[in-house]
């Protein structure tokens, strides 16, 4: 180990601070480009799933359906294509900060408009 | 301490971000995802705002009367494809490879310029079957909220068009792949808010509207 990341090891121990190179570094490498032609795939899939629904009569379950495949197109762009399943959990966390704060908003809303009736 | 930070033998930070933070993580990208998380509020907003209104207007045309579900269809599946472009321009700047690279931006860019004419046309189209942005409850709410997404995937081309342009000029690093990074994870956002549009705008139904 040279002097300088001695130095670099010692004051890191002493303020307590993360490794900036293991923290940089993604946990895993970025997905090839054969695994986002997957997931491109499997995201065009899910489309078609739902334009179907335009035809075919699903009856009550159409809401819930169209919901769950729209999470989860969100889900594998969020996590592929926006890697956040390979990078840091902190980009996520403020991500999360983010949705957490849309859909608090979101129940005020309906609250404030008397959807859910405040006593 | 500052002499380390920007030492070659940290050379990851460096090449991302010349100031190393006690998170370890490029300021640039936190920004982006903070700002990408403030995105989440503002069309939080909007697309309540629409839900909130469904069905509340008491004047034509209603969303059954001007929706095209299969042209609208064609246009999500354009959007998607576009994503799918731009993490293959990310995966060629990440191999150095800059001709390929330049090829993805512009084919994402000429993919969201295809989503956006078709925005155009269609709003076109509302326009003319009565629809404006002070028609009704639904015209109000259905033009900002696909609106504010218009504008959005507009910046997001005259992102990706620059990034092009830099490349040609040579002004971008050698590793090209954090600037082109930071513009797919714009343009993924936007993305992700169509998917939610596209499915609470267009597919589904909205409730009868109450009789006057």
């Amino acid at each position: 180990m040279s002097e300088i990341e001695s130095r670099f090891e010692e004051e890191l121990g002493a303020r307590d601070m993360p490794d900036p190179r293991e923290a940089q570094a993604p946990h895993h490498e970025h997905p090839s480009a054969k695994e986002y032609i997957r997931i491109g795939v499997i995201l065009a899939v899910l489309t078609a799933l739902e334009v179907a629904t335009y035809y075919v009569d699903v009856g009550g379950a159409l809401v819930p359906t169209l919901i769950g495949l729209s999470v989860v197109k969100f889900a594998l762009v969020v996590m592929w294509f926006m890697h956040l399943k390979f990078d840091s959990p902190t980009y996520a966390r403020f991500f999360m900060m983010g949705l957490a704060g849309a859909a608090t908003l979101y129940l005020v809303v309906l609250i404030i408009f008397g959807i859910f009736p405040v006593e | 301490m500052a002499d380390l930070a920007i030492s070659p033998e940290h050379g990851a930070a460096g090449a991302q971000d010349e100031h190393a933070t006690s998170t370890g993580l490029p300021n640039t990208k936190i920004a982006m995802w903070v700002f990408l998380a403030s995105e989440c509020m503002l069309f939080g907003a909007l697309i309540s705002t629409y839900v909130l209104y469904r069905g509340s207007s008491q004047t034509g045309p209603y969303p059954d009367d001007v929706f095209d579900i299969p042209y609208t269809s064609v246009s999500s599946f354009v959007l998607l494809a576009s994503s799918l472009t731009m993490v293959l321009a990310l995966a060629s700047a990440q191999k150095h490879d800059v001709a390929r690279m330049r090829l993805w931006l512009l084919t994402t860019a000429m993919l969201g310029l295809t989503f956006v004419g078709g925005q155009v046309y269609e709003f076109t189209l509302f326009y003319d079957e009565g629809l404006s942005i002070t028609t009704n409850l639904f015209g109000t709410t259905f033009y900002v909220l696909t609106g504010f997404h218009g504008v959005h995937v507009t910046v997001g081309i005259l992102m990706l068009l620059s990034l092009v342009s830099f490349s040609a000029a040579d002004r971008l690093p050698h590793d090209a792949a954090f600037p082109v990074e930071m513009v797919g994870l714009y343009w993924h956002f936007v993305d992700i808010v169509w998917i939610v549009i596209f499915t609470v705008v267009y597919l589904i139904p909205t409730p009868s509207p109450a009789p006057a």
